[in-house]
């Protein structure tokens, strides 16, 4: 039997509310509207037992009123309780069969507690509309412009008529083979594309011949296999590659650009630091490792999910995270997650809908997702997202970027995993459906407008609570020693995580015992499946019953599929029958490599020009406060739980009134004084014009954030995220070549080692406009540095909001007037221009005095100068504090600007104040402190540039008399939030 | 004297319970985190302790509503254990998704029937979920875990936090009752901080006996200064945060009781 249980609100329904206005703003005029939560109900069950479930477990009796009847009777679709008017239209919108449906499993469960037993539950949401104001037709439309994603949902009009949910039969073994034999190459690339491989015709050559020596065709599994093995997602194909590279200083070639440059300048770090190394492990496992304490190291790991999040913003973006958590989980012995970040790149929110292509997700809608992805999943796990950003730029309309970070920590010396043969293949987690299938190599393809309805099988859907247990399990798992090894299933799924782990051993696994969420997946589906929340550990013999305890304890399904083995052969089999065989050198060592030829040609100077018809200073520095970039976020920060675990030192909004934080701050261990400082950089306007200084722009950001909050320049880790466009093309490869020199070089100066990184490239989005022409986007060349700064004691942290009236503020380090790239250009008061190029040596200085300023007690306040320069960070100390300051712009020390500053000349104010050379601070120093602070700074370039005044107010002058603008806080402070307020009331 | 002992129930979905812990054991008592499935299997396992904290998360993903499938498993499973303890001089402490579960599970008001509950909380007026500071002012009445509180501090992080009832009357026998001890206050420049809409800016209530606090902000959560948003330069770092004394409050009041 068939149930369906309707809860519908007494009153006060907001969702009706916000589909009423979200209609309306896509021209389709309704009045009204109700909705509705069903729940499809299958089972052996009476009408009173369903009845029973509805009021007991579905419905608040204060708030809510519930309808119950079989599936399909008319009384669950006509006039809904309680709602004024005919609404004689209803959508229902339902998970697609197999796509995960947490609240359905959980539902399930909680039946049995009150003893009912139901074989399946799917969830149903339900919308009644009003029959006299729009048709059919609209009403659908208005299921999949608002309700609906068709990645996972499906629609349906009027009533249900469906009579079961469980479906599926068990799959009958077949084998089939996939003949590569005298196929040209173009036949060799329709394969590919055809199923979804992402295999060159050039690989499926080597391929075939290793086939050929076996005297065999590869079987579908086989191959499959070694397609998720050798995508762009799982092995760095390009970054790895041999590069001819000609940029302006003439050529170079790489066998391994990234071994020749990241990796390069750790290893040269760790040589130097000798005895003093710090680093742990880095670039081997699912996290990069560093010292921490004498008990512990912490481990750090930040993932792009972006094609998913395009597809499916609010899966996509929860999915990333989860999958990050689990690269943190899987490190060593299991990492304990600390702290969430998270990064959003996406094309301004007010993107004209006539210029967005088909297929395309608009801005504003795509940002709402990953931020509700990434707060129900974050918030669910217990992991305070602390950190963060978001970057706005039009070439992410069709391929918006979402990273997301986790930072972890484990106990001292756990980092590394050993296999012994004879260990047990242990999956652990969530079962596996036909999640994701093809993510792996989905990621390493270009998107088009098509690509929501071909690769909707590529989208994954979260149980955050699934991985919360599956947290619980490993981490208690891991106190007791119960495991050798372990790794999560992310892209590729099975195939990459059995794949990876037996390596050089070898596995041997049988798929049949895969737990399954339904029947009917063929063994390649089960194998290359990416359903979320599952983590695979090798187990030896003698440690499994006690494991198996502790998983039942916890509720988690953890099931032994086979063993590692050690003849260095991968051997699948479905019931005891092989199914497919690999050797594990030629999987991993197999993949022919490929030169790339590379070209940087810096693109033409343009001279600097200015735009200011009838502008003031105040007017431009409000335009900065209200920019995307440097706007408020608060309305995403608040939607996070950033204080779970009660960590947290330094928040992401600080001061009595919520000004922004540089780096934020958490303790490693509660209790304890030694913290962990996160800083960000991301320079993305410079990445079309100088990715060399893009890169390290963004790396000296994400330093000085963590030397802002007091962390120690000596024990600084990065990570690298490299999103780029279509590196097939050699200019385009030119720029990341560029890029990943410029990690080298300030990784190096700064002795900050890369610990971990990823890629994701080829994000070109192409589509087709109405004429039948062919459009191509590519982003911006993005690298997202993150820093991992510690602190010894975390007492001694410094916010960024002024404190006390008539305390002196300074300005320390080197400051440059060069705007290119600025957000000067991005509101467009300028064009051209140099990009600021950083002094290494200067910089280093800077970090050095600012750490013992810190270590001193000398500081009352610090902030980074970062986007919008001197002026942005000085309004940012104010609004926090809720204090005013004067400041005395002549009093800034340059070294490019050589004449006097003078009040009329408006473009020298703007470049001093606007300017955004990296690696400078502001400080504000008590005036018993300020002797203490000039002979501590000494020979660094710093200057008093003012105090902080009791009267809520701005000043900006120039010389002792000349005032240049004079601004409340409380405009500054609208002007910073006024995005921010709109978006709180925006869609959820 | 023994030591106060608390029990902190962990389920799937819980997250609070480490800090929670953190918190009871910084105010001087021991702590066990107790899966709810071990409980349920041995409830006898509460005979040990004398206060039983549902700490926040979100117990079985919130799934179907906020709290309610760990409310039905404490009050199918647990119902008649967790009424002797609280008969015994237990106390009982329910904070964020603990207050929710309390509140289904009828302890903080057995007057009502199952399925006649007269109050809940529902989603916040702004439909989402909120992390921000807000100002308390405590009535302590007999509520132990507010005794000396008046004026606080604490931050709130929940999407489900509006307390509501189903008439006037219910809502009146509660503060006659004494049960509305704690409520969202102005903030120094008079602006009132209730996050989520809550009636009469209701944010914590608790039973008759007073042994009962169910309760949407953390105190856990600001248990010292550097918790703060604002302690940079203006809180002494090692300070105690207001949130300590509801733990300190339970234990000195069960320190009574064992000594």
């Amino acid at each position: 039997m068939l149930w369906e249980v309707d809860v519908h609100l007494r009153q006060n329904d907001p969702a009706a509310q916000e589909l009423v206005d979200a209609a309306n703003d896509l021209g389709l005029s309704i009045h009204t509207a109700h909705t509705a939560t069903g729940w499809l109900i299958e089972g052996d069950i009476s009408l009173n037992e369903v009845q029973k479930m509805g009021e007991c477990l579905f419905t608040d009796p204060v708030t809510e009123v519930c309808r119950v009847a079989k599936a399909g009777d008319e009384v669950l679709v006509t006039n809904p309780p309680g709602s004024a008017g005919a609404h004689n239209l209803i959508l229902h919108v339902l998970p697609k069969p197999g796509v995960t449906d947490p609240a359905a499993e959980s539902a399930k469960d909680a039946m049995l507690v009150l003893g009912v037993q139901a074989t399946a539950i799917r969830s149903v949401k339900k919308y009644w509309l009003p029959e006299d104001c729009i048709t059919p037709k609209q009403a659908e439309d208005i299921a999949w412009k608002l309700l609906a994603s068709e990645a996972i949902h499906e629609v349906v009009l009027g009533a249900l008529q469906l009579t079961k949910l469980s479906g599926g039969n068990e799959w009958a073994l077949e084998r089939k083979q996939v003949p590569l034999h005298g196929l040209s190459d173009s036949d060799l690339e329709e394969l590919s594309r055809r199923q979804c491989l992402a295999l060159t015709a050039n690989e499926l050559h080597a391929v075939r011949d290793h086939f050929h020596t076996l005297d065999r065709e590869p079987f579908e599994i086989e191959l499959e296999t070694i397609a998720q093995t050798w995508s762009e997602h799982c092995c760095h194909k390009t970054l790895g590659s041999p590069i001819d590279h000609r940029g302006p200083h003439g050529e170079s070639c790489y066998d391994n650009l990234l071994k020749e440059t990241v990796f390069a300048s750790t290893e040269i770090i760790r040589k130097q630091l000798g005895a003093d190394d710090w680093c742990v492990s880095v670039f081997r496992d699912n996290s990069g490792v560093v010292r921490f304490d004498g008990d512990h190291d912490i481990c750090v790991k930040v993932e792009t999910h972006n094609h998913p999040s395009a597809i499916e913003p609010y899966g996509g973006a929860a999915t990333g995270l989860g999958g990050v958590i689990r690269d943190v989980l899987g490190t060593g012995h299991g990492a304990k997650p600390l702290a969430n970040l998270d990064v959003f790149c996406v094309a301004p929110l007010e993107t004209s809908p006539a210029t967005i292509p088909p297929g395309v997700i608009p801005p504003k809608r795509l940002l709402h997702g990953v931020v509700a992805g990434v707060r129900d999943y974050g918030n669910r796990m217990g992991i305070p997202t602390i950190a963060g950003a978001v970057a706005f730029h039009p070439g992410y309309l069709g391929n918006p970027l979402v990273f997301c970070g986790t930072v972890g920590i484990m106990p001292r010396d756990s980092a590394d995993g050993r296999i012994e043969p004879g260990d047990l293949v242990v999956t652990a987690g969530g079962r596996t459906g036909r999640d994701g299938i093809h993510g792996a190599t989905f990621s390493s393809i270009e998107l088009s407008s098509e690509s929501e309805s071909k690769s909707g099988g590529s989208v994954q859907i979260g149980h955050a609570i699934h991985e919360k247990t599956l947290t619980d399990f490993v981490l208690a798992a891991s106190e007791e020693n119960l495991f050798n090894a372990i790794t999560d299933c992310g892209a590729g799924g099975l195939s990459s995580a059995v794949g990876e782990m037996g390596a050089e051993m070898g596995a041997e696994v049988d798929l049949k015992k895969v737990p399954l969420k339904y029947d009917g997946l063929s063994a390649t589906e089960v194998w290359i499946s990416e359903a979320q929340e599952r983590m695979v550990l090798a187990v030896a013999p003698s440690q499994w019953p006690r494991l198996a305890e502790i998983a039942r304890q916890e509720g988690v399904e953890a099931t032994p599929i086979g063993t590692f083995t050690g003849n260095g052969q991968l051997v699948l089999r479905w019931n005891g029958e092989l199914v497919g065989e690999l050797n594990c050198h030629f999987l991993h060592e197999g993949r022919p490599r490929q030169r790339l030829q590379s070209q940087f040609n810096p693109p033409q100077k343009t001279p600097l020009c200015w735009s200011l018809e009838n502008t003031t200073f105040e007017t431009v520095l409000l335009e900065l406060l209200q920019s995307e970039d440097i706007a408020s976020k608060e309305w995403i920060i608040r939607q996070y739980d950033h204080e779970v675990q009660g960590k947290s030192v330094l928040k992401p909004l600080l001061g009595p009134m919520g000004g922004p934080a540089d780096a934020t701050v958490i303790r490693g261990v509660l209790g304890r004084p030694r913290g962990i400082s996160i800083g960000i950089g991301l320079k993305h306007h410079l990445g079309p014009i100088h990715p060399f200084e893009m890169a390290v722009g963004g790396i000296v950001e994400a330093i000085s954030n963590c030397i802002a909050s007091g962390a120690d320049p000596e024990r600084i880790a990065l990570l690298d995220n490299f999103c780029w466009g279509d590196c097939r093309r050699p200019d385009s490869l030119g720029t990341l070549v560029e890029a990943c020199r410029g990690c080298y070089e300030a990784a190096i100066a700064l002795r900050a080692p890369f610990v971990s990184g990823k890629d994701s490239l080829n994000n070109v989005f192409t589509w087709k406009d109405n004429a039948g022409v062919t459009h191509e986007q590519s982003i911006p060349p993005t690298l997202l540095a993150t820093a991992i700064g510690q602190i010894n004691d975390v007492n001694l942290c410094v916010s960024s909001d002024f404190k006390k009236n008539s305390n002196r503020i300074a300005v320390v380090g080197v400051s440059t007037t060069e705007l290119g790239g600025s957000h000067l250009s991005v509101i467009r008061r300028v064009t051209g221009g140099d990009v600021p190029k950083v002094d290494f040596e200067k910089c280093k200085e800077v970090f050095r005095n600012i750490y013992r300023l810190n270590q001193q007690r000398l500081l009352a306040s610090c902030h980074d100068l970062s986007d919008g320069g001197l002026g942005v960070a000085l309004a940012e100390m104010a609004i926090g504090g809720g204090l005013g300051a004067t400041v005395d712009l002549a009093k800034i020390p340059f070294h490019d600007l050589q004449k006097t500053l003078k009040h009329d000349d408006l473009i020298d104010l703007l470049k001093v104040a606007f300017a955004e050379t990296p690696g400078r601070f502001l400080i504000e120093v008590n005036e018993q402190d300020a002797a203490a602070v000039e002979s501590t700074l000494g020979s660094v370039p710093w200057s008093w540039i003012g105090h902080v005044t009791e009267n809520n107010v701005l000043t900006i002058c120039c010389g002792d008399h000349s005032i240049i603008s004079q601004t409340s806080v409380v405009t500054l402070a609208t002007a910073w939030r006024k995005q921010s307020n709109t978006q709180t009331s925006g869609t959820n | 004297m023994l030591a106060p002992r608390a029990l902190i129930l962990r389920g799937p979905g819980t997250n609070c319970d480490e800090e929670t812990a953190h918190a009871f054991e910084r105010a001087g008592g021991h702590t066990k985190r107790v899966h709810v499935q071990t409980l349920a299997q041995s409830p006898s396992l509460l005979d040990d302790f004398q206060i039983f904290c549902i700490p926040g998360g979100f117990s079985y993903g919130d799934d179907i509503a906020s709290g309610r499938i760990l409310a039905l498993e404490l009050t199918q499973r647990l119902g008649d254990a967790l009424h002797k303890f609280h008969q015994r001089g237990g106390l009982i402490l329910g904070i964020c998704n603990g207050f929710q579960v309390l509140l289904q599970t009828g302890l903080l008001s057995p007057e009502w029937a199952p399925n006649q509950r007269r109050a809940t909380l529902a989603r916040n007026t702004s439909g989402r979920f909120v992390d921000c500071w807000v100002h308390l002012q405590a009535k302590p009445g007999n509520c132990v875990f507010l005794q000396g509180l008046d004026h606080f501090e604490l931050p709130v992080a929940h999407a489900e936090g509006r307390f509501i009832t189903s008439d006037e009357a219910s809502l009146e026998k509660l503060e006659t009752g004494g049960q509305l001890v704690l409520r969202y206050a102005p903030n120094r420049d008079g602006q009132q901080t209730n996050p989520n809409g809550s009636i009469q800016n209701i944010a914590g209530m608790c039973d008759t006996t007073g042994r009962i606090l169910g309760l949407m902000p953390h105190p856990e959560r600001f248990i010292e200064a550097t918790q703060h948003p604002a302690w940079s330069g203006r809180l002494d770092p090692e300070a105690d945060g207001a949130g300590l004394t509801f733990f300190r409050n339970a234990l000195r009041v069960i320190g009574k009781d064992v000594g």
